[in-house]
């Protein structure tokens, strides 16, 4: 059944939106990532123009991560309190990060960049979280009980808060630049940033890996909500029948992720989580490295493509 | 009055001898794009009318082109540096239609000559303008040439030769495809009559076509009210989320 997008102004099958918006949506539920990472290119790939694919995105998002945040709270998987610290940092880096692109958009050669920055940032986190995850789980195999390093630098610090649902008595100041760190990243990148938040929750904060889920969802859901609020305002570039049609199969798939989530370990969770980043870098870097097809690309006057 | 009559008298002296035109029809001259658009044939159909017999020597060819809206185009062109694929160079094509299909009663030589293709701006790629390629790049007509062969390989741009059924030098008609990534925008159609390759005459006719319903509705929000077109696009994504978690609990009872 083929449908007219009225602001990508091309026609695409509705079926297939429905059906990518599902496989985003079920990778969304397990590991609280947006998706966005991945939805992106396949939008383009099916024809999208890419400023309504990147704006249309990240409606979808805020869709399937609300559906992903209610069914993990009822889990009460969510630590908001954590959420919250990291949306202050998130909303200020993003305000900084909209600057840092404005910036290189002048220099040039943004598209680049945020390819590299992709490449580069996806191949360390990918590796490091396989090597350790790999580990745990032989670990666990061998049947020691893995340790938890109660204390280093992150915990000397001052203003501390309790994180309940984390089970965490820490200073605000490593999640507010987490999240700041994490806000600039999605703003030039043009993400939610969960794929990096995630990694950054488990490894620098020592949140456990359930928790880690719900409460990056819960951050996403805001920041994808106003970057869909700044596209729609200054480029009006949101198809919201394009984001019915993704939305509607991501909803679902968040669910049925969520659901998948629980039955699985965390370490599996993990490696899985790992092995779906490298993936998307290799995708990325063998772009980069082979001789495409066609070397020409058409773009609108004025805009990058 | 007398200096009106002399312009007119001129106007009939400067009349083709052989004095044919073009009458002309379309299947529609209206296209609705709806929710469910998936593209749209139509046949472009009409007669030619002379006051004499028809004139000895080169046959009756008939051309028909439908141009979509113009616009500016970057065509950008990736080189290897560093060992990675980058964009390096691009060239602003000036006017390039979003949508252009000609069609010919014969092969192409036959029925222009290049002087007067260069005249009516017939073919694809005199029909795009491409001026003031910056200075760095060399070969700038391999870049207007690339954005030809993408917009083909689409079906946006096409060249149907021999695709115009003409009868006795006088009743032609063609049927062209609009593929169903059209842009809104009134499409000319132009009527070319040649002899010899010499364009005889033109006639000129238009499409328009615009979205209607749903469509024309939310891209009208999308523009004139985006904050509320925002909104509305947040408040669906919220329901649908909800509603999903709230049936699946439904369904676990």
């Amino acid at each position: 059944m083929q449908i007219y997008l009225p602001i990508a102004e091309v026609s695409v099958n509705a079926f297939l939106l429905l059906g990518l918006g599902g496989m985003v949506g079920i990778l969304s539920g397990m590991f609280g990532v947006g998706g966005g990472f991945l939805m992106t290119p396949l939008l383009f790939f099916i024809g999208i123009p890419p400023a309504v694919a990147v704006a249309t995105e990240a409606n979808q998002i805020v869709a399937s991560s609300f559906s992903g945040v209610l069914a993990h709270l009822r889990r009460k998987s969510v630590d908001l309190r954590m959420g919250a610290v990291l949306l202050v940092g998130g909303l200020i880096g993003a305000a900084l990060g909209v600057q840092v692109f404005n910036m290189l958009k002048a220099v040039g050669q943004v598209d680049l960049l945020v390819k590299l920055c992709y490449v580069l940032f996806l191949g360390v986190i990918g590796s490091l979280m396989f090597v350790e995850s790999l580990n745990a789980i032989r670990k666990t195999r061998s049947g020691v009980v893995p340790k938890r390093k109660k204390h280093n630098w992150v915990h000397n610090l001052p203003i501390k808060m309790k994180f309940r649902t984390s089970g965490l008595y820490i200073s605000v100041i490593p999640p507010v630049l987490v999240g700041v760190a994490v806000g600039i990243l999605a703003a030039i990148m043009g993400v939610g940033g969960g794929f990096i938040m995630v990694p950054a929750m488990i490894y620098l904060l020592g949140m456990p890996t359930k928790v880690v889920v719900g409460t990056s969802l819960f951050q996403i859901i805001f920041v994808t909500g106003f970057t869909t609020m700044l596209h729609a305002t200054t480029n009006f570039t949101v198809d919201v029948v394009l984001a019915v049609l993704l939305l509607v199969g991501g909803v679902v798939g968040a669910q049925i992720g969520t659901q998948i989530g629980t039955k699985l370990k965390a370490e599996q969770l993990r490696i899985l989580l790992a092995l779906m980043v490298l993936l998307v870098c290799g995708k990325l870097a063998f772009d980069l490295l082979v001789q495409p097809n066609e070397l020409f690309s058409l773009g609108g006057a004025g805009g990058h493509s | 009055m007398i200096r009106a009559a002399l312009i007119s008298l001129m106007l009939v002296l400067a009349w083709p001898a052989a004095g044919e035109e073009v009458v002309a029809g379309l299947s529609q001259n209206q296209i609705s794009i709806t929710t469910n658009f998936d593209g749209s044939e139509i046949l472009i159909f009409g007669a030619v009318r002379r006051e004499e017999p028809v004139p000895e020597g080169a046959p009756l060819e008939v051309i028909i082109t439908v141009a979509g809206p113009s616009e500016p185009i970057v065509v950008r062109r990736k080189e290897k540096r560093f060992g990675i694929w980058v964009n390096v160079d691009a060239v602003e094509v000036d006017r390039a239609p979003s949508f252009y299909a000609v069609a010919t009663s014969s092969d192409w030589p036959q029925v222009i000559r290049d002087v007067e293709d260069l005249r009516h701006k017939v073919s694809i790629s005199r029909a795009i303008r491409s001026v003031g390629a910056p200075q760095t790049v060399a070969d700038a007509p391999t870049f207007t040439n690339a954005l030809i062969r993408i917009r083909k390989g689409s079906g946006l741009y096409q060249t149907n030769i021999g695709a115009v059924d003409l009868a006795q030098e006088t009743l032609f008609n063609t049927r062209v495809t609009l593929p169903a990534n059209l842009t809104e925008g009134d499409y000319a159609v132009r009527f070319l009559l040649t002899r010899g390759g010499q364009v005889i005459s033109t006639h000129n006719t238009a499409i328009f076509v615009q979205k209607v319903g749903l469509e024309r509705w939310l891209f009208n929000l999308a523009h004139d009210q985006p904050l509320i077109y925002g909104l509305m696009s947040l408040a669906i994504a919220i329901a649908a989320g909800w509603a999903a978690s709230a049936f699946f609990r439904y369904l676990r009872g």
